[in-house]
């Protein structure tokens, strides 16, 4: 910022940057609202179902895991036994969408329905200082919540199955979180997009829902019908059904939720040892094992950048929309 | 040492354009500390875009502008800074408590840590929200909304403040406060005050000096009562409505042994406008009595500036048209 020769004041700085004020106040609002309070119960809610779940079938946990030797405590998040249908991975990732939305869809457009955008911005701070500092606030309430269910799912495990998490496990949990917060922040960015793009408070939520059910419920079903049109099964070719489903991968990559669920695969089951297609050849004879850790982190990297550079690609977008835009409502 | 003082606000022929269509065209105008200024016009006439190109909130699309002897588009925190501003409709987060959202403000400010509770309190007092002061916002009256909005720009202590349509939508006793905050603010405190309205009549008591605005452009400027005699040629205006023919009233009224009318205009069937030198009808009207002419009504238009507003707006449409 450059001086600006004035009779009457000289070019002010700000001690503090704008958006840390702003992200303070935000985060503030978050804790003590009560869309916390809900995400925390709903999530809180799975964690306690899932690992009762995991609890009630301990004999299977101990005898899955006994093959492999290790990852029993991980277990406790990847299984899924009788009266849950379903595992903790697979619930949060359907769930942590939602997560998302809820803290980005009125970023913007609550400001503005508040009347309240006009009055933040005539403040002595950027424009970017509003959504920057929300965007932080918003990562910020997510991660809290996370964490939380995280070790709520980890805690319970301990206390009713009397497993402790080695060193290793401790690693994968916590790439598996930053990992998690990767694909949560895809949607912030996203519902924050359309809190800029779309006035009033209910469309940026139902539009991002609409997103939300395409990616976790059509995904799958359009890569399918992509793989088969552009690279078809056909009987005169034994190949052809492999490039199929090499196309069917590689489409079905990029949708997040997949890229998200590929992540977690690796990072919570060791035995996991590509993400590719295998042929019965390439595995025939393996010797069964795990990876350690490390090994597992380098298989989800790509996923991993993958997801924080579509957040990235979001977020720009949602930014120059809000800064191109007329204050006036 | 007010004379010598350059002023807080400067504006020299700003033109905003969005697009093919003109909001702002070519408008000029001073505002100095102490001094009230009103920008007045009709919705949609360029008051808002003017107020957002003062703060930085917007670009102008030619023209000078200083703040503070700041240019708003380069610099626009240190012009916010020094500026406080109301938006018209000001909003403020409803599940907080007026307090907290005022604290809010001087956290975006940055003002002392130690020194913002204080003043907090005192301005709270000052607009009269002292009690409701840990009431959410969302309880609140448009009016108390308003007060806490005037609490809210003068927050930072600004050496300019700038009001958008305060008076609107609000009660007439809620007017009433706010326009004697919003006088104290100038000639009180000291500030430089420049505030819109469509509202003319409401606002005419506090402003110290006008600038009347339709279609982007500025079409008369200076004191109320300047502008009133400027229009009326120095005289005042009247408007009667009566049932006689125009060469029937125009002998009676020229003829008649009072004071004799500068001029005449049909302003409408049956309606006639009359500059008198003086304000005083009283010999027309005993011409007109005599005559057996029936007066049906009988206007004052030189009285308030709302009136002169409408003619100065209806002469614009006219040469517009």
């Amino acid at each position: 910022m450059t001086a600006t020769t004035a009779q009457d004041g000289a070019t002010w700085v700000r001690s503090r940057p704008g958006w840390t004020v702003v992200a303070r106040k935000e985060f503030a609002d978050h804790l003590l609202s009560a869309r916390f309070l809900a995400m925390i119960s709903i999530l809180g809610l799975v964690a306690v179902g899932t690992v009762y779940g995991a609890a009630q079938s301990l004999g299977d946990v101990a005898q899955d895991a006994s093959g492999a030797g290790i990852g029993l405590f991980l277990r406790l998040f990847t299984v899924n036994a009788d009266p849950v249908p379903f595992s903790f991975i697979t619930f949060l990732g359907f769930l942590a969408p939602i997560l998302g939305i809820a803290y980005g869809f009125d970023t913007i457009s609550g400001e503005v329905s508040q009347g309240t955008l006009p009055r933040l911005v005539a403040q002595p701070i950027h424009r970017d200082d509003v959504i920057n500092g929300k965007f932080v606030a918003g990562l910020g309430a997510i991660g809290v919540i996370m964490t939380t269910v995280t070790l709520l799912v980890a805690g319970l495990g301990i206390l009713m199955l009397g497993i402790v998490p080695t060193p290793n496990d401790f690693i994968r949990l916590v790439v598996w979180l930053i990992a998690t917060m990767a694909y949560v922040s895809i949607w912030l960015a996203l519902a924050t997009l359309m809190s800029v793009v779309f006035r009033g408070s209910a469309t940026p939520a139902v539009v991002c829902i609409g997103f939300w059910l395409l990616v976790t419920l059509f995904g799958g079903l359009l890569a399918q019908l992509g793989a088969d049109v552009l690279s078809p099964v056909s009987p005169g070719d034994p190949a052809s059904p492999l490039h199929n489903a090499q196309t069917e991968l590689t489409l079905s990559r990029l949708s997040p939720a997949v890229l998200y669920d590929d992540a977690s695969t690796a990072l919570l089951i060791p035995e996991v040892r590509t993400l590719g297609i295998i042929t019965y050849q390439q595995i025939d004879r393996a010797v069964s094992s795990s990876l350690t850790a490390g090994q597992s982190v380098l298989l989800v990297w790509p996923q991993i950048v993958g997801m924080m550079a579509l957040t990235v690609v979001l977020f720009a977008a949602a930014y120059i929309t809000f800064m191109r835009r007329e204050v006036r409502a | 040492m007010a004379a010598t003082e350059s002023p807080l606000i400067e504006v020299e022929g700003l033109v905003k354009r969005y697009g093919n269509r003109t909001a702002v065209d070519g408008v000029d105008l001073e505002v100095r500390r102490g001094e009230i200024f009103g920008l007045l016009g009709p919705n949609g006439a360029g008051k808002t875009t003017t107020i957002l190109t003062l703060l930085g909130l917007t670009e102008p699309t030619s023209g000078r502008v200083r703040v503070c002897g700041l240019d708003p588009a380069r610099d626009a925190v240190s012009v916010k800074r020094k500026a406080g501003y109301l938006p018209d409709t000001v909003g403020f987060y409803d599940n907080l408590t007026a307090r907290q959202n005022l604290r809010y403000t001087a956290l975006l400010n940055e003002l002392e840590r130690d020194a913002i509770e204080g003043r907090i309190e005192e301005l709270l007092e000052e607009v009269g929200l002292g009690n409701e002061a840990d009431l959410p916002v969302g309880k609140y009256s448009r009016g108390m909304r308003q007060r806490l909005g005037v609490a809210d720009a003068i927050l930072k202590d600004p050496d300019v403040v700038i009001l958008d349509e305060p008076t609107a939508s609000i009660d007439p006793a809620g007017v009433i406060e706010i326009l004697n905050l919003i006088s104290n603010l100038a000639h009180h405190d000291g500030r430089a005050v420049l505030l819109s309205s469509h509202l003319l009549n409401q606002v005419q008591e506090v402003c110290d000096r006008v600038g009347i605005f339709v279609n982007g452009r500025m079409v008369a400027q200076g004191t109320p009562e300047s502008l009133a005699s400027e229009l009326t040629e120095g005289g005042a205006v009247y408007e009667l409505w009566v049932d006689a023919p125009e060469d029937t009233l125009r002998e009676i009224v020229f003829a008649g042994d009072g004071e004799k009318p500068l001029s005449m205009t049909v302003s409408g069937p049956g309606r006639y406008r009359l500059v008198l030198r003086e304000r005083d009808i009283s010999g027309v009207m005993r011409s007109l009595i005599r005559n057996d002419v029936d007066v049906r009504q009988m206007r004052d238009l030189g009285s308030n500036l709302d009136q002169i507003y409408q003619r100065y707006f209806a002469e614009h449409e006219e040469s517009d048209q």
